[in-house]
């Protein structure tokens, strides 16, 4: 009975202990971004339901649950229903070797990152599948859309990750992070001699997510809402649920990848605010994730032709004349590579 | 309490049945857009069995590669076609002996590549990857950019071949398409857009014309 418990349910326990704030952090997200382009736009942003309209994200999850989910004439029925849940578990999945200490991890896995970019790379069939079951012209031409946009941006973001791990010489995550360890906090963190591709990352993270302004999937004022234009209720909130879980796990990537993840960034000879602490991680992460609704209030969308050449001909090429410098320095040692403890 | 190498066999055979089952479904579906996503089961389920095998590498390329970039193509061509089921259909009949020849042709050559294996007296070595304490991800880079490079290297460069090949196959200058060129537009000066002339706010009085002389009946 020890062992069943050992074996089945303590990893179950622990999965669910990821996912339930996941969701929750989700709900949060979604109050922050309203809040935060209420205040760009010069207006209050949601404030009626709970303290500052704290509860407005759960008042909006229960109404999308109470409402009917409609499958459209001559829909194929079976990928329609399967199509969100398609985009949902890869989003979900992806959290499964995300360390938040140097001890704590679902799963420490030794190819960590290779699984990363496997999970991240399926996400796009949810959208594909959604776009072409429902029988939609709009959704096809969002499907479609998005489909060659996150082809085109995962290589680039590819790329990135390959600086990585010619500089930390691991796929493993947690390694990563400790590689980035020094005595001098921020500036032994891989975003310096990293900083171009580091910049690449994010900007492939926002379009591979379909955020904007590569939020040409969507495109309302185009193509209505894209690939999702025929969801409603539950099903559309599993899509947006998977977004908004993808844009977190991006955030946490450009923490754990490039700006130390759990590591202090003032120097470890200071007491207390040079020690290492899950709530940098935390801290690095909000910043990343206002970042992604900071780009949302500001910039204008992209055209389709406009992604494609920023995506194959700016990005790419950067990327891959990066990956050379990067093993120049490793080769050199220009870079000091922490052990981490 | 559960045998660690029985639920391995029981996993293999869960692994192995969706695989074959999602492999024939591939040829049986009538929809082509089902087709390729028993397709991508297979690869998917195919990737779980290595998995199992310990080349974790090799399964999450297959995941990467296959999975997350080719089939995604593949769909997105499937999806845009407007298949005639009947037409496919029709040449059915036609092409039967040929397709059947080519099946026991393969079918033969597979049982022989098994049959020479299991006459193999000799069997598989450890698991170089465990027994050099790396990681299978870890041995594998080793043994490609040390032992193999040059095998590796020249297989790199005939990829990058067929990789121009297929875009200069592909790439055809239609006429009539206009194009936009980003640096001249990034380069572009007010000047070269509007000339703006400077004049005075009134014609002098003397150089202006005078009023059209209205006919008068």
């Amino acid at each position: 009975m020890d062992q069943l418990i050992h074996q089945l349910l303590l990893p179950l326990l622990y999965t669910l202990c990821v996912v339930l704030p996941l969701v929750i952090g989700v709900a949060m997200y979604v109050w922050w971004e309203r809040k935060v382009i209420g205040w760009m736009h010069v207006r209050m942003g949601p404030n009626q339901v709970g303290p500052a309209g704290l509860l407005q994200a759960f008042a909006d999850v229960v109404k999308l649950l109470l409402k009917e989910v409609i499958l459209p004439t001559n829909a194929n029925k079976v990928l329609y229903y399967l199509a969100p849940l398609i985009a949902l578990v890869p989003a979900l999945a992806a959290w499964a070797v995300i360390p938040f200490s140097d001890k704590v991890a679902l799963s420490n896995a030794n190819a960590g990152l290779l699984y990363l970019l496997a999970m991240t790379s399926l996400g796009v069939y949810g959208i594909i599948l959604a776009g072409w079951s429902s029988n939609s012209r709009y959704a096809l031409l969002g499907a479609m859309r998005s489909a060659a946009q996150v082809i085109s941006y995962e290589l680039a973001m590819g790329l990135c990750l390959v600086c990585v791990l010619v500089l930390a010489g691991s796929l493993n995550l947690t390694d990563i992070v400790n590689a980035q360890a020094g005595h001098k906090g921020i500036f032994d963190w891989f975003m310096w001699p990293l900083l171009p591709v580091f910049v690449i990352y994010f900007i492939s993270g926002v379009a591979e997510t379909n955020r904007a302004p590569f939020d040409v999937a969507e495109g309302e004022s185009e193509i209505v809402a894209g690939f999702h234009v025929e969801y409603s209720g539950s099903a559309f909130a599993l899509f947006f649920l998977a977004e908004y879980a993808n844009m977190i796990l991006v955030s946490f990537l450009a923490a754990i990848l490039f700006c130390g993840g759990w590591l202090s960034p003032i120097p470890d000879a200071v007491p207390v605010l040079g020690h290492t602490s899950i709530l940098w991680l935390f801290a690095k992460v909000f910043v990343f994730a206002t970042l992604f609704l900071w780009f949302r209030a500001t910039f204008p969308r992209y055209r389709y032709d406009q992604i494609m050449r920023l995506g194959w001909k700016v990005l790419i090429p950067i990327a891959i004349v990066w990956v050379l410098v990067a093993g120049c320095m490793k080769y050199y040692g220009l870079v000091h590579i922490g052990t981490g403890g | 309490m559960i045998d660690p190498s029985l639920f391995q066999l029981v996993c293999f055979y869960a692994f192995a049945a969706v695989t074959v089952v999602a492999a024939l479904s591939v040829i049986t579906l009538r929809n082509s857009v089902h087709a390729v996503l028993a397709l991508v089961l297979t690869f998917f389920s195919t990737a779980c069995i290595w998995m199992l095998a310990e080349a974790e590498f090799l399964a999450i390329a297959l995941i990467v590669v296959y999975v997350g970039a080719v089939m995604v193509l593949f769909l997105f061509v499937v999806m845009m076609l407007d298949i005639d089921q009947e037409k496919i259909r029709e040449g059915f009949v036609k092409f039967l002996p040929v397709g059947l020849i080519v099946a026991v042709v393969m079918l033969v050559e597979m049982l022989g590549l098994i049959g020479v294996r299991m006459m193999h007296t000799q069997t598989m070595g450890e698991n170089p990857a465990t027994a050099a304490g790396m990681s299978n991800t870890q041995w594998l880079g080793m043994a490609l950019y040390t032992q193999y490079l040059l095998p590796f290297e020249i297989a790199a460069l005939i990829l990058t071949v067929g990789v121009i090949a297929a875009v200069a196959l592909t790439l055809r200058h239609r006429a009539g398409t206009r194009k936009q060129h980003p640096s001249e537009q990034v380069a572009v000066k007010a000047t070269d857009r509007v000339r703006i002339i400077k004049m005075a706010a009134e014609r002098p009085a003397d150089s202006q014309p005078a009023p059209a002389q209205e006919s008068k009946p």
